[in-house]
């Protein structure tokens, strides 16, 4: 039995009190972008997250997501039902209930980093029925296939040391499928429907900024020199891609905002998410950089196809989580971390460019697909359908899905 | 007595009300507004695409004042709110047919 490190052990635990902080700072970047009768139902939509998947996760997720499972690789197994004989169980240097921990923090966020699209017009019951149904059915299967070293993806060789594919580009696909079959917000893209506090939005990136520490350091799995590289990557691209969408921005629409600095760091922090711990020396910059123009740019696609991504998840993390993952095909190093491999520009093979590309491209289709066979089934299934009725969508989701008011500052 | 009503912008509020209170009015009420008139509204950008913002955010002030009085407050209020661009705003006066203080239930110019 491997002995426990308590620096390892320490840092694990550490970082997963900051991956679960991400959750609410992104509630905040979100709900500051939508209307303030919405805010509320924004909010909460995140924070279930942190309440159902905990629960699941226990129950069966870590289970089917890391339990060894078939030589197939395609899911986990039963054997951990519970948490069952796990108490005192080791993962490498750390108890293995630090990694159940600091896996779940990841389960939870996936799934919320998809309410961005689906804003202001999901039934409340549609959504507790899709974020269950969606973590047990697609989340788990991926994680599996991805992080577990008995998953088929991580057989074949595909990198992702934090999570570019199982969750960025896993949560934008659903969120793309999510948004063509709940479709536009009422009278988008014609009326004006800008957020009603940016503050709030700067909050949360600064939040999500902070835990992204945990989530791509912490991915190391121990405190070491990996973990030291994913946190300055992270770090570093972060910055670089604040920087590249200001000037695309300020090139293409004639001022930097402050929208488009929250933005631009998200985006940099997703496409960095893979890369973290197999990337170093100028590389960050490079993909940050690369991440802010792209990103930036992916927005506009919104409005050429005519879908209602409110607030740009598929810009920004199914774009940013796949320009990431291809990235990492080129700028690989393994002088930075032993357990991945060269990319091109470092005298890597071409083929394992090819290996991320799969990886993607696997993940994608396999959450968009099941994502929309999810939503009709549910459209089908709950009365009412997964959409707000048309005066309830004018009123809001505060008030009409949870009897609330976000602001009541006339109330005496 | 006459009621004036004047929509202002916002950053004036504070020397119209020093002005008008230099005459002696000894009460206004403020409230926030949103309107157009010929300044139109305004742009904002959000990630690149541009929102036409209809209504832009106005002050209305209202004082009710004793009709010997109400010239000079007028006056008074034109002089302060205006900055010479458009959007400076209007001032309008109607009639008042008479007007009550709560407290003491005194009626007419002794209320206001």
């Amino acid at each position: 039995m491997p002995q426990l490190d308590t620096g390892d052990t320490a840092w694990v635990l550490t970082a997963s009190a900051l991956v679960l902080f991400m959750t609410p700072g992104l509630a905040f970047f979100y709900g500051g972008m939508v209307r303030s009768k919405n805010v509320l139902a924004m909010l909460m939509q995140n924070f279930f997250a942190m309440g159902i998947v905990t629960v699941l996760w226990v129950l069966v997720g870590y289970s089917l997501a890391f339990g060894a499972g078939s030589s197939s690789g395609l899911i986990g197994n039963f054997d951990y039902v519970g948490l069952k004989d796990l108490t005192n169980a080791m993962s490498g240097t750390i108890p293995t209930l630090a990694f159940v921990g600091f896996q779940l923090t990841f389960a939870v966020i996936t799934p919320a980093l998809i309410t961005g699209a689906i804003a202001d017009r999901m039934r409340w019951s549609a959504w507790v029925g899709f974020i269950t149904l969606w973590s047990l059915v697609v989340y788990l299967p991926v994680a599996h296939w991805v992080f577990s070293p008995a998953g088929w993806l991580f057989k074949r060789g595909a990198l992702d040391f934090a999570g570019g594919t199982v969750v960025h580009v896993n949560a934008g696909a659903a969120a793309l499928a999510l948004v063509l079959i709940l479709g536009r917000r009422k009278n988008w893209p014609g009326e004006p429907m800008p957020p009603h506090s940016l503050p709030l939005t700067l909050l949360g990136t600064g939040i999500l900024w902070f835990g992204w520490f945990g989530f791509n350091a912490g991915s190391a799995l121990a405190a070491n020199a990996v973990a030291a590289q994913a946190f300055l990557n992270t770090f570093v691209a972060a910055a670089a891609a604040m920087l590249g969408w200001l000037i695309v921005e300020r090139l293409k629409s004639g001022h930097a905002t402050t929208l488009g600095a929250a933005s631009g760091a998200v985006a940099g922090l997703v496409a960095i998410t893979p890369c973290a711990g197999f990337v170093g020396g100028l590389a960050p910059i490079a993909i940050g950089f690369a991440a802010g123009a792209v990103c930036f740019l992916a927005v506009s696609l919104k409005f050429r196809f005519k879908y209602d991504d409110s607030l740009d998840v598929v810009a920004v993390h199914l774009v940013g989580g796949i320009l990431g993952s291809i990235l990492l095909g080129l700028f690989a190093d393994k002088s930075v971390n032993p357990a991945g491999h060269d990319g091109v520009f470092f005298g890597g093979e071409w083929n394992a460019l090819g290996e991320q590309v799969l990886a993607v491209a696997v993940v994608l289709v396999f959450s968009f697909v099941v994502a929309a066979a999810i939503g009709y089934a549910l459209k089908a299934i709950l009365p009412g359908g997964i959409r707000v009725s048309e005066d309830d969508e004018d009123t809001g989701l505060d008030l009409t899905q949870h009897s609330e008011t976000g602001y009541a500052l006339e109330r005496v | 007595m006459k009621l004036i009503t004047a929509i202002i912008k916002p950053h004036k509020l504070e020397e119209v009300k020093d002005a008008v209170q230099n005459l002696g009015v000894k009460g206004l009420t403020v409230t926030d507004a949103r309107g157009f008139g010929r300044q139109g509204g305004h742009t904002e950008v959000y990630r690149g695409a541009e929102y036409e913002i209809a209504f832009v955010p106005k002050v209305r002030l209202e004082i009710v004042a004793d009709d010997p009085d109400v010239d000079r407050i007028v006056e008074s209020l034109l002089a302060t709110a205006r900055t010479g661009k458009i959007g400076d705003g209007k001032v309008w006066v109607v009639p008042v047919e008479t007007a009550y203080r709560i407290r003491t239930g005194e009626v007419g110019p002794d209320a206001i």
